[in-house]
């Protein structure tokens, strides 16, 4: 393909998300506006992970895409496609093998090093848009450190369910500044946050990019009494056998039969491979 | 053995081939050219042209070719296009008073200098579905041409601007900021808005500009004109030192003349509402006008009624077709992690809460 730049995206662009994204690094947890791109792929299927990916990459790169945790679901081998086309970059499965991984609601299992790029699709950047609409509004409030309508929110939840009733997109804090939305992750992820690797978050639609650098502290938003418990399915998986991996749960007959396996795929993989 | 679903790749590739195939059709059927896209579906050709930033009609026909007719995908691909064109330049404003009209209508005077120009309008005909255009190969008769209109067609504004019996347009900066190469940021200023509206849904903008004569932030607006035509683009070229054209756009502009305001200092004046589309689109140039006018309640001094079309991040945040679609279609992709995660908090939350039925049962 000679008639797009590396990437997709031309150099100016790539600039721009660049001098975002290092702004974004000196902030972490606040949020960059930056000047998204239409990109060939749909908002709402990656635009703003796709184009902080094609900003962060070049030919010596290794890339890994997931979603859901798996890197064979039809749209993490778009995206994986899209920058095997406009980059000609090597691509893994591998999640120890990546220098770049993209990722949609999950955080490999494998723990990641100083060496490696997790870059987030995100759909919603603002944790407090279900409390307030107004952007001019949120700004505000995170300028000012006005958390006292989110931990209302939360509050509110304990009253009525006995416990904070998100289980993914659960609110963090980081470097006790800014409240940041974790992308919807679910909470299991959430302790993940605190990583060796550069996290970048990349919103297309809603023009955003933020950061968390390494090593930063990232705390799931919490009260003494009722502290954050990252749950999940009371099972191991059912092919490799792991009891702290996030599982999803498979119908696997008309009667209703469960059962539950790991949803990264690569890391249960690797574990079946191990045992055999 | 349970394996993990597997083949994503092949699916896709299966999909885009199906796809492929029913974009063509019945092979029996003539394929559509793009001339005749142009040709003959010009509205459409003009929605998309307007709707996707980017003034070229054999581009806008190809789009709507490659996307089977759903025009909010053809924009799509329009814009997926002009985001990767370089920028050599900016052109001079265009001269909307030299406008070669081929219609122009003022529902604020019966004449005017200029004349009423009916045109190529819908507006009086009679929607019976005409069976002769069943028929194939048949040319309508030629209309009678009157000789184009001499010099520029004023504005109608001019004249009331002349008795200052409506506000000025007031100045903005030279240079608008540009949506499409800056982040949306508020507060937005006229220009900002009106470029957002531009490019726009042209149903969300009409629904919105409907709410607004339905008593929402009401304006009372009168189409003070609307002219449709074509203008000539010029740019100045560095190395030339002087403006060349570059070529001729259609356009559809609308004025609206709204209610007055007045104030201890300003005696009651007229103010304005303003729509300018590619391509010929009267309903959406009007509509254009109408949430322009409705947005402007702050610096007028007007109430804020909390209506939907006085909210400018309401509006301005889901006007783009592009950007609601791929957002609202998204959740057709895989969710089944999170859906996991509420699964399993609300077998918790209902566990509990039988638990303690059971326990106040017993008790």
């Amino acid at each position: 393909m000679t008639e797009y730049n590396f990437a997709y995206l031309d150099e100016q662009t790539k600039r721009m998300i660049r001098r975002a994204i290092l702004k974004g690094v000196a902030v972490p947890g606040y949020q960059v506006p930056f000047a998204s791109r239409e990109m060939p792929m749909p908002y709402g299927w990656g635009t703003g992970g796709v184009q902080v990916s094609a900003a962060c990459l070049t030919p010596e790169d290794t890339l890994k895409v997931i979603d859901q945790g798996a890197d064979d679901t039809t749209n993490a081998v778009s995206i994986r496609k899209f920058f095997e086309k406009t980059a000609q970059i090597a691509v893994t499965e591998k999640t120890a093998e990546a220098t770049i991984i993209q990722t949609r609601h999950r955080i490999p299992e494998t723990l990641l090093t100083e060496d490696q790029i997790l870059v987030y699709q995100v759909p919603m950047p603002e944790p407090l848009r279900f409390l307030e609409p107004s952007e001019v509004e949120t700004r505000k409030m995170h300028a000012l450190q006005d958390y006292g309508l989110m931990h209302v929110k939360l509050y509110e939840d304990i009253a009525r369910h006995g416990e904070i009733a998100t289980a993914y997109s659960y609110p963090v804090m980081v470097e006790d500044r800014y409240v940041m939305s974790p992308s919807p992750i679910p909470k299991f992820d959430n302790p993940k946050l605190e990583s060796a690797a550069l996290q970048l978050f990349g919103a297309g639609r809603e023009q955003r990019i933020y950061a968390v650098p390494p090593h930063t502290r990232v705390v799931s938003l919490d009260f003494e009494d009722h502290p954050f418990d990252p749950s999940k399915a009371p099972h191991p998986c059912a092919l490799c056998g792991a009891e702290d991996t996030y599982l999803d749960e498979v119908i696997t007959d008309d009667a209703g039969t469960r059962m539950f396996v790991c949803s990264d795929t690569d890391y249960c993989g690797a574990r079946c491979e191990a045992a055999a | 053995m349970y394996v993990a679903v597997k083949g994503g790749e092949r699916a896709i590739d299966n999909a885009h081939a199906w796809l492929a195939e029913d974009r063509r059709g019945d092979l029996g059927v003539a394929e559509l050219s793009i001339a005749q896209i142009r040709e003959q579906l010009a509205l459409a050709v003009g929605r998309v042209m307007a709707e996707g930033s980017l003034y070229d009609p054999d581009l806008a026909a190809l789009a709507i070719k490659q996307a089977r007719g759903d025009l909010i995908e053809a924009v799509f691909l329009i814009r997926a296009y002009r985001t990767t064109l370089p920028r050599f330049g900016a052109s001079h404003p265009v001269d909307t008073a030299a406008m070669a009209c081929d219609r122009r209508i003022s529902a604020t005077f019966k004449d005017l200098p200029g004349g009423q120009i009916l045109g190529p309008t819908f507006d009086y005909t009679h929607r019976l579905l005409d069976f002769t255009l069943a028929a194939e190969g048949l040319a309508p008769p030629a209309p009678p041409m009157a000789p184009p209109a001499e010099g520029d067609l004023p504005h109608v504004t001019g004249f009331l601007a002349r008795e200052d019996l409506i506000q000025s347009n007031p100045d903005g900066p030279d240079t608008p900021r540009d949506l499409t190469r800056e982040p949306l940021d508020f507060p937005a200023d006229r220009p900002l808005r009106l470029q957002a509206l531009a490019r726009g849904d042209e149903g969300f903008v009409l629904s919105m500009a409907y709410s607004t004569q339905r008593g929402y932030g009401k304006n009372h607006p009168f189409v003070g004109e609307l002219r449709i035509g074509s203008v000539p683009v010029e740019m100045d070229i560095p190395e030339l030192g002087f403006a060349i054209e570059l070529g001729e756009m259609v356009l559809t502009e609308c004025e609206t003349v709204n209610q007055f305001t007045g104030s201890k200092t300003e005696p009651p004046q007229f103010t304005r509402g303003y729509g300018l589309v590619f391509g010929q689109s009267e309903r959406k140039a009007i509509s254009m006008a109408l949430v322009d006018r409705a947005l402007r309640w702050e610096e007028l001094g007007e109430d804020n009624e909390g209506a939907p079309a006085q909210d400018v991040e309401f509006v301005l945040y889901h006007a783009d077709n592009v950007q609601a679609t791929g957002f609202l279609e998204h959740i057709k992709l895989p969710h089944y992690v999170d859906f996991q995660s509420e699964l399993e908090l609300i077998r918790r939350l209902r566990a509990e809460a039988m638990q303690a039925t059971r326990q106040e049962a017993a008790e």
